[in-house]
């Protein structure tokens, strides 16, 4: 229990916008690593979101697939091999999709959520 | 884009374990990291790792997904599968040892019948281009193909313009005398373009070239390879060295390549040129084969217009007057015209094998049904253990293929000795035999077999699981629902009315046997030896050497014991032979083309026709009397007697053979009809004339020899006295007469053969259908026999509900059965003789034969129910 309390208190992400936040943290830092890419995704949100961090990695397999996404293994500042994730021309079509399609979906829920 | 997807996915399919080993390496980083930062921020280095892994969730589980994610998890879903069906089918030996046994065999046979089908009518021959290559026939205004001639082989030669090459042939069977002992072999006279024709060339030496085949050319002769390397130990230097054939040399000029296959006379070893001699008069008589090769771009359609327009041409111009005027030019590829025959049986039992594999479908669609309902509870629990009703249906479905696959491994070894037995049994007429065996394509196609039959059998349970209701199958109770008892019925009823479709075809195959046995030959065919004596060597150059010969030869036969009656003839019925002459009455010297006066020629020793116990109807037999200078004399059959002189008596009418300048014969008899082609064919008109009032001497006559016991059994016997006469004279073709006669129905016997095996394993399955569905029948509705018995009905009913149960099954396949047998029928029409494709003594005695077979399919089930006793079954449940 005492672990627990260090942690900050933090939200699940929202189902179905893990793809969305990777992808924008990819064009916003260029070349990242996994680990790199759950610490961006936590320090931009101030630490609100939680990634379920191994989650990362399926999505990253199925964003490899789709062709989102490339990888290439280098070397990190500690000296480790490490997988390091670059967003492809795919991926930033597929980033303007998903946070078009975002934008409507919250919108519509703020609309209804605003409404008397 | 979905394509590069599926490109992505596809390799990283092939770089699985590279793969598995990067996310894991991927995923320890990541972990490893995370504990450093907590060991930093000064926690105690196990607790930081046990945070890190806490927070990074359930590894197992991300890896899991990530393999789905690659798009694989089917493989590994597709071994448990496979695993869980092994294990399945160990625990029901019996079951799966049954499956297996029917697979193989549906598999099996239909493999081994598609080998055959494959090599001899699908692959190409194997020759260059070997689509271009095409025989030619001219058909006769009534149909019947003619031989070529070497008249019209001469002008289309020099004129046609759409083939690259013509060559015409015939066989011939030189005796070879100069290394080691006397061997006679086959082989062929061909004119020089021949193996320009077929594509290939020698191997060693030269081809034949025009200098080759002209009248008295240089004695050449090309070997087989086979001959080359048995009998001259495969010498490389063996061009230019002679041989004596037939008592001249004949130089070597060439040896065939090893894979070199002689589709027109398989076992020829020898080919000598055909050296036409033109002024023998037999320029126009229909006796050579005739074979050419289409020029690159031309179609065979083309070249038979062009060939027919000149063939008239030639005809006119040189007006040939024995030759009919009313005649077609008709080209067949190679291929067709060496499989002309067999193409129908074949086909036809190609489709029976089909319908074989389908009642082993069937008949194990039925086992998993009936397995399926026993497997009930296990798939009760497996839902309630959360298994989804997709993955039930591929597990059942993994276990079908896998029963496939063990069945088709077992086929496989059931068709190569399927092919095996084939080949035995093929008749001679078969061509290609040596291609038939289990190669590639054979392979696929097995493979292709098993993976369809698999997917078929195992749907249908399969699509049960899914379409029953969820609490159908949760009750777990190993009972039939009625649209299981239905569906297993209407299998069982396919199954028997397949069955009675192979019966009906066999019977009639077998009713068209009995029918084409019971043909009048038209002589006795019992007790008769034949062999052909051939006369080789330079003194039977001389005529007179030659008949001295035979008569000595035929009069030491004679004297042989055991042989009552002997004699020669020229050509003997049934043994292939033909020798046709175009024959002219005196009195009627004007010919129509609408009738065809062509007539097999017989030079016979007197005493040929009391020898074969033909009847003579008129006038009288040939005797010492008509020999050579005496007035020419000939006798005819009946039937052809009757045709040209219906009004007069034909004894003392004069005709002519062959040539309308000839000498006039005397018909001084009239005999019965004999069958001399084949026993289907009713050509039988024919001239008998005595060998030396023929013009020429034969050099190949066949002895017939009337014996008072075992025919075969004086073989030996005669040839040594053949030989005590000339010990260098070849005698071939022994055969009984008898043994001729079954030869005639070599093809008609290899398809019943087989059609009885497919008729007796369907049946066999059907019964077992029956069987299956009443036994599960009456187990399941013991409880209700029970009570039935209970209240008071009596065994007889019970049983009468069982045995009604098994005649509407065997009744409704009946009926379905007839309109298949219907169709089958027509199908093969071509193979019948003599019977009709309607006969009704075949149907009515496959109907009694599939009763008695249900009946006693029924009677196990109905024993079992007789012996049930009400009051124990009732306690049961």
């Amino acid at each position: 229990m005492s672990e627990r309390n260090e942690i900050p208190e933090r939200d699940e992400i929202p189902p179905g916008t893990l793809y969305m936040l990777i992808l924008k943290t990819l064009v916003r830092s260029g070349e990242l690593h996994g680990y790199e890419i759950a610490n961006s995704i936590q320090s931009t949100s101030r630490d609100v979101l939680q990634v379920e961090e191994g989650s990362l990695y399926p999505a990253l397999q199925r964003m490899l697939i789709k062709g989102w996404v490339t990888a290439e293994w280098g070397v990190t500042s500690g000296n480790r091999r490490a997988r390091y994730y670059r967003i492809t021309r795919l991926g930033r079509k597929q980033l303007t999709t998903e946070v078009l399609q975002f934008d409507r979906v919250i919108g519509a829920i703020q609309r209804v959520l605003q409404a008397n | 884009m979905r394509i590069k997807e599926l490109g992505r996915r596809f390799v990283m399919m092939l770089r699985r374990g590279k793969l598995d080993g990067e996310l894991e390496e991927e995923m320890r980083l990541h972990m490893d990291l995370r504990a450093d930062e907590h060991s930093e921020r000064g926690v105690i280095s196990e607790d930081a790792r046990a945070m890190a892994q806490r927070q990074f969730g359930n590894a197992t589980l991300l890896r899991e997904q990530s393999h789905d994610a690659w798009g694989w998890a089917w493989i590994d879903r597709l071994f448990v599968d496979v695993r869980l069906a092994a294990r399945h089918l160990r625990s029901a030996p019996g079951f799966m040892a049954l499956t297996v046994f029917i697979l193989a065999l549906g598999i099996g046979a239909t493999t081994a019948i598609f080998s055959a089908v494959n090599a001899i009518l699908f692959e190409s021959l194997p020759y260059p281009n070997a689509s271009r290559i095409v025989t030619i026939w001219e058909i006769s205004g009534e149909g019947a193909r003619n031989d070529g001639t070497f008249g019209m082989y001469r002008g289309l030669a020099e004129r046609s313009r759409s083939l690259d090459s013509l060559a015409v042939l015939k066989p011939w069977q030189p005796t070879m005398t100069s290394a080691g002992e006397p061997e006679r072999f086959e082989g062929q006279l061909v004119s020089a373009a021949y193996f320009r024709v077929l594509g290939v060339r020698p191997l060693l030496g030269r081809d034949f070239t025009s200098a080759d085949d002209r009248l008295n050319g240089p004695n050449v002769v090309i070997l087989s390879n086979k001959l080359w390397r048995r009998r001259f130990n495969a010498d490389p230097a063996i061009v230019g060295r002679d041989v004596t054939l037939d008592g001249n040399n004949y130089s070597i000029i060439g040896v065939m390549p090893q894979g070199f296959e002689n589709i027109l006379a398989t076992g020829a070893d020898a080919w000598g040129p055909l050296q036409y001699d033109m002024s023998q008069g037999r320029a126009w008589g229909h006796h050579l084969r005739t074979i050419g090769r289409l020029r690159p771009g031309v179609g065979i359609d083309q070249a038979a217009r062009e060939l027919a327009r000149l063939a008239h041409q030639i005809v006119n111009e040189q007006h040939p007057e024995t030759y009919g005027r009313d005649f077609e030019v008709k080209l067949f590829s190679l291929q067709a015209d060496i499989t002309r025959g067999v193409k129908p049986t074949l086909l036809v039992i190609a489709g029976a094998v089909g319908l074989v594999l389908i009642v082993a479908c069937v008949n194990v669609t039925n086992l998993l049904l009936a397995r399926g309902v026993r497997r009930r509870p296990e798939f009760a629990l497996r839902i309630a253990l959360g298994a989804g009703r997709k993955r039930l249906m591929w597990q059942l479905l993994t276990e079908s293929l896998f029963l496939a696959v063990m069945g088709g491994v077992a086929g496989m070894a059931v068709a190569w000795t399927g092919v095996r037995a084939l080949v035995a049994l093929s008749p001679p007429g078969l061509p290609r035999t040596a291609d038939i065996v289990l190669n590639g394509p054979v392979f696929a196609f097995g493979l292709a077999v098993t993976t369809l039959v698999g997917f078929v059998f195992g749907l249908v349970p399969a699509l049960q699981i899914s379409s029953s209701p969820h609490r159908d199958i949760q009750d777990g109770s190993p009972r039939t629902t009625g649209a299981q008892r239905r569906t297993r019925s209407a299998l069982v009823i396919a199954e028997v009315a397949l069955a009675f479709v192979l019966m009906v075809s066999s019977g009639l195959l077998l009713r068209s046997l009995q029918h084409w046995f019971a043909v009048d030959t038209g002589f006795d065919a019992s007790h008769l030896l034949t062999m052909q004596v051939q006369t080789s060597g330079r003194r039977f150059r001389e005529n007179a050497a030659t008949y001295k010969f035979f008569e000595d030869a035929l009069e030491a036969v004679r004297h042989l014991p055991g042989v009552t009656a002997a004699a020669l003839t020229s050509q003997l019925p049934l043994s292939g032979d033909s020798d046709v002459y175009g024959v002219h009455f005196e009195s009627s010297p004007v010919q129509t083309s609408m009738e065809d006066h062509s007539a097999f020629r017989y030079a016979v020793s007197p005493g040929y026709v009391e020898t074969m116990r033909i009847p003579l109807r008129r006038g009288r037999l040939l005797d010492d009397r008509d020999r050579t200078g005496a007035p020419l004399t000939a006798l005819i059959n009946e039937s052809y007697a009757n045709r040209n002189f219906p009004r007069i008596d034909p004894i003392g009418q004069r005709l002519r053979i062959g040539p309308p300048n000839g000498p006039l014969y005397t018909i001084v008899g009239v005999v019965g009809d004999v069958k001399q082609v084949s026993l289907g064919l009713n050509r039988a008109d024919s001239v008998y004339v005595t060998p030396s009032q023929w013009r020429f001497a034969d050099n190949a006559m066949s002895l017939v020899i009337r014996t008072h016991g075992d025919p075969a059994a004086l073989a030996a016997a005669v040839r040594t006295a053949v030989w005590s006469v000339d010990k260098d004279q070849p005698v071939v073709r022994i055969a009984t007469m008898s043994d001729l006669v079954i030869a005639t129905a070599a093809e008609r016997r290899f398809a019943l053969i087989l059609f009885e095996a497919f008729a007796m394993a369907t049946l066999i399955l059907a019964a077992a259908g029956i069987y299956g569905v009443l036994t599960g029948n009456v187990a399941e509705r013991t409880r209700e026999f029970g009570v039935r018995t209970a209240l008071g009905a009596s065994r007889g009913n019970i049983v009468g509900l069982v045995v009604r149960q098994g005649a509407v099954l065997t009744g409704s396949g009946v009926v379905v059965g007839l309109l298949g047998a219907a169709v089958a029928g027509s199908a093969i029409a071509a193979m019948l003789f003599g019977v009709s494709r309607l006969d009704p003594v075949t149907y009515a005695g496959v109907i009694v034969i599939l009763c008695c077979v249900s009946v006693l399919a029924c009677l196990v089930p109905a024993w079992r129910v007789a012996r049930i006793d009400p009051a124990n079954t009732l306690r049961s449940e």
